[in-house]
C-alpha cells in the first residue's frame, strides 16, 4: 500500500465484506421461509447456519487483506 | 426422579476429577509470577492464537448456553436461533474493535475496561460506573452456570434432600475457587482445552447420530408445530418477530465482549494478531451452537417430555431438561457420561473466567482507586484471588437459596446493563471526542431507562416499543444504549461548554491503538 499512515485504524474497503455479512442475517426477510429445503431442513436454518462458514471465510479474507 | 445411571456416573466424575488436577497442574504451566496480577489475572497475556481460540471459545459459549439455547428451540421455537446471527455479527465487531484495545491495554498495563476508562477520560467516577456496571451484570451470569452443572447431575440420577440435594454443586465449586485461587487465568484456559473438545465430539455425535435414529431432518422438522418452525410474518404497522430477532441477535452481539469475562478472555491474547485470526476462527463454535440449537428439534421430534422416565426432570428443572432427557433417550450410558462432562466442565471455564474478571475489576478499579491507593504487586494480586473466593461464594449462595427464575431474569437485565458501557469503551477505542460527564450521564439514561423498560415488560425479553403509532417490538438493551449515545453526544457540547478546561486528561496517545 503506498499510504500505509491512513490504513492505521481507519477505513478499508474490504470491511464491506462485514457489512454485506451484517445486512444478510439481520435482515429476517431473506430468510424466513421454509423453501427451499436442503436435506429435509428448512431454509431459516441452513441459510443461516451457510452464513457462519461464510461469515469466518470473510473474515479470513479481511484479514489477510489487511495485515500486511 | 429416576434410577442413578452408575456407568454415566462414573465416567462423568472421572473427567471431573481428570479436569481438577489440570487446573492445579496448570500454576506452572507457562510459569509466571502469580504474584503479579497481570500474571494471575491475565495469564501473563501470552495464550497464542489456538490457546486464545479455546479460551475465549470456552468463555463465551457457556454451559448455559448449551442448555438453554437447544431448550429454547425445544419450548418456543424459531427465535431461539436468533444465537446464530448474534455470533455471527459478534466477529466483525471483534477483528475491528478488540485489537486496538488490546494494544492500549498492553502498553499501559490495562488489565480491566475500567483501567481503561480511567487511564482514557481520567474520570475516576466514569471507571466507577463501568466497574460496578461489570460485576453486578457478571454475578448472576455466574450463577447461571451452576444452573447447567444442576440439570446434568440431576439427569445422572443424583438426589437428595435438603444440604444433600446441593453437595454436588457445592462439591463442584469448592474444587474450582481452589483452582482459580491457586492458578488463575490458567487453570480455565487448560480445562478449556479438554472440554471443548468434548463438546465438539458430543455436538458432532448428536447431530450426526440422532437424526439418524430419528429416520433423518425431513422425519424431525416435520414434527416440529408450523408455529415453531419459523418466525411470525408480522401484521401491519409493526417489524414484529423480525424486529425482536433482528434486535436480540445485534444488541446481544454488541454487549457480549463488553462483558468483564470476554474482555479478560481477550486481552490474555499474547497479540492483536492473535486476535484478529480468532475473529475467523471463533466461528466453528457459532456453528456448533446452531447444531445444538436443532437438537431442541430432535427433542420435540423423540417426544422425550411424553416418556414416563423424564417427567420428573421437565419438572423440575422446565424445558432445560430437554437436552438431558435427549441424551439420555438417545446414547449408551458411556456417552451420557461424555456429554454431560461436557456440559457440567462446561460450565466451570466460564464461571472461573467470570470470577477472575470481577476480582479484577474490583482488585484494580475499586480498591486501588478508593481504598488502598499503593498496593504492592503482591497485596494486590492477594486481594483478587480473596476476591475471586468471595464472587464464587455468592454465585452458589445465590443459586441455592433463590429460584433460578430470578437468576435468569438479573442475567437478562445483565445485558442491558452492560451494553450501556458501549460508548465510554468501544467507543473510546476510537475517540476521545465524547466529554466524560456526558458519557457517565448517557450510561445512568441507559441504565435507568433499560431497567424500567426490563421491568415494565415483566422481564420478557423483548420490549413492546411503540413510535408514532408503530410497534417496534425488540431488545431492550440496543433501544437503551441508542438512548445513552443520544445523551452523551447532546451533552458533550454542553460540558465541554461549561468548563473552560477539559475536565481530565487522556493518558493514551494515538500510536498506542495498535501494532
Amino acid at each position: 500500500m503506498e499510504n500505509p499512515g491512513r490504513k492505521r485504524g481507519g477505513w478499508n474497503w474490504w470491511y464491506l465484506l462485514f457489512v454485506i455479512q451484517f445486512i444478510a442475517v439481520l435482515w429476517p426477510p431473506f430468510y424466513n421461509k421454509a423453501e427451499p429445503e436442503w436435506m429435509g431442513i428448512p431454509m431459516f436454518y441452513w441459510y443461516q447456519l451457510l452464513w457462519v462458514l461464510i461469515g469466518a471465510v470473510f473474515t479470513a479474507v479481511v484479514y489477510f487483506a489487511v495485515e500486511e | 426422579m429416576q434410577e442413578v445411571n452408575w456407568t454415566a456416573l462414573i465416567i462423568f466424575v472421572v473427567l471431573f476429577a481428570l479436569i481438577a488436577w489440570l487446573g492445579f497442574a496448570a500454576a506452572r504451566w507457562r510459569r509466571g509470577d502469580l504474584d503479579l496480577l497481570h500474571e494471575w489475572g491475565l495469564g501473563g497475556r501470552r495464550f497464542g492464537t489456538m490457546i486464545t481460540w479455546f479460551l475465549v471459545g470456552g468463555d463465551l459459549y457457556t454451559a448455559y448456553t448449551f442448555v438453554a439455547v437447544p431448550a429454547l428451540a425445544f419450548g418456543a421455537g424459531a427465535v431461539a436461533f436468533f444465537a446464530v446471527p448474534y455470533t455471527i455479527v459478534i466477529y466483525p465487531i471483534l477483528f475491528l474493535v478488540f485489537p486496538r484495545l488490546w494494544h492500549v491495554c498492553d502498553k499501559h498495563g490495562y488489565i480491566t475496561a475500567g483501567d481503561f476508562v480511567r487511564g482514557r477520560f481520567g474520570n475516576r467516577w466514569l471507571a466507577l460506573a463501568i466497574t460496578v456496571t461489570g460485576i453486578v451484570a457478571t454475578m448472576p451470569y455466574i450463577a447461571l452456570q451452576l444452573v447447567g452443572i444442576q440439570v446434568v447431575v440431576g439427569a445422572l440420577g443424583v438426589s437428595g434432600t435438603g444440604i444433600m440435594a446441593d453437595l454436588p454443586l457445592i462439591i463442584a465449586f469448592v474444587v474450582l475457587a481452589a483452582f482459580t485461587y491457586s492458578s488463575g487465568l490458567r487453570a480455565p484456559a487448560s480445562i478449556a482445552i479438554v472440554k471443548d473438545i468434548l463438546i465438539y465430539i458430543t455436538a458432532i455425535v448428536a447431530v450426526i447420530a440422532i437424526p439418524i435414529q430419528l429416520g433423518g431432518f425431513g422425519k424431525i422438522f416435520a414434527a416440529v408445530p408450523a408455529s415453531k418452525l419459523l418466525l411470525a410474518v408480522p401484521g401491519p404497522n409493526t417489524t414484529g418477530a423480525y424486529g425482536a430477532y433482528a434486535t436480540l441477535a445485534l444488541g446481544s452481539a454488541l454487549a457480549l465482549f463488553l462483558y468483564p469475562h470476554s474482555m479478560t478472555g481477550i486481552l490474555s491474547a499474547s497479540s492483536g494478531h492473535a486476535i484478529r485470526r480468532n475473529a475467523a476462527m471463533l466461528p466453528g463454535y457459532s456453528f456448533m451452537l446452531g447444531l445444538l440449537a436443532l437438537i431442541g428439534f430432535f427433542a420435540i421430534a423423540a417426544g422425550v417430555k411424553g416418556l414416563p422416565e423424564y417427567a420428573a426432570g421437565f419438572k423440575q428443572f422446565g424445558n432445560n431438561f430437554a437436552v438431558p432427557a435427549l441424551f439420555l433417550h438417545s446414547f449408551p450410558s458411556w456417552f451420557v457420561g461424555i456429554a454431560f462432562a461436557a456440559i457440567g466442565i462446561g460450565a466451570l471455564v466460564p464461571a472461573a473466567i467470570m470470577s477472575i474478571a470481577s476480582a479484577n475489576l474490583y482488585t484494580r478499579n475499586i480498591h486501588r482507586e478508593f481504598i488502598n491507593k499503593h498496593p504492592t504487586d503482591k497485596q494486590e494480586a492477594q486481594m483478587a484471588k480473596w476476591v475471586s473466593l468471595i464472587v464464587k461464594f455468592g454465585a452458589l449462595v445465590f443459586i441455592i437459596f433463590v429460584p433460578t427464575k430470578y437468576a435468569i431474569q438479573l442475567q437478562l437485565l445483565g445485558g442491558i446493563w452492560i451494553i450501556q458501557t458501549l460508548p465510554a469503551v468501544m467507543l473510546g477505542a476510537y475517540t476521545r471526542w465524547f466529554n466524560d460527564w456526558a458519557l457517565l450521564l448517557g450510561w445512568a439514561a441507559g441504565t435507568i431507562a433499560g431497567t424500567a423498560m426490563a421491568v415494565a415488560a415483566h422481564f420478557a425479553a423483548t420490549y413492546p416499543l411503540v413510535l408514532g403509532g408503530y410497534g417496534l417490538p425488540g431488545y431492550a438493551a440496543l433501544y437503551t444504549v441508542i438512548l445513552n449515545l443520544v445523551v452523551a453526544i447532546a451533552l458533550t457540547p454542553v460540558f465541554n461548554a461549561i468548563s473552560a478546561r477539559r475536565s481530565a486528561v487522556d493518558e493514551t496517545a494515538m500510536a498506542d491503538y495498535y501494532a
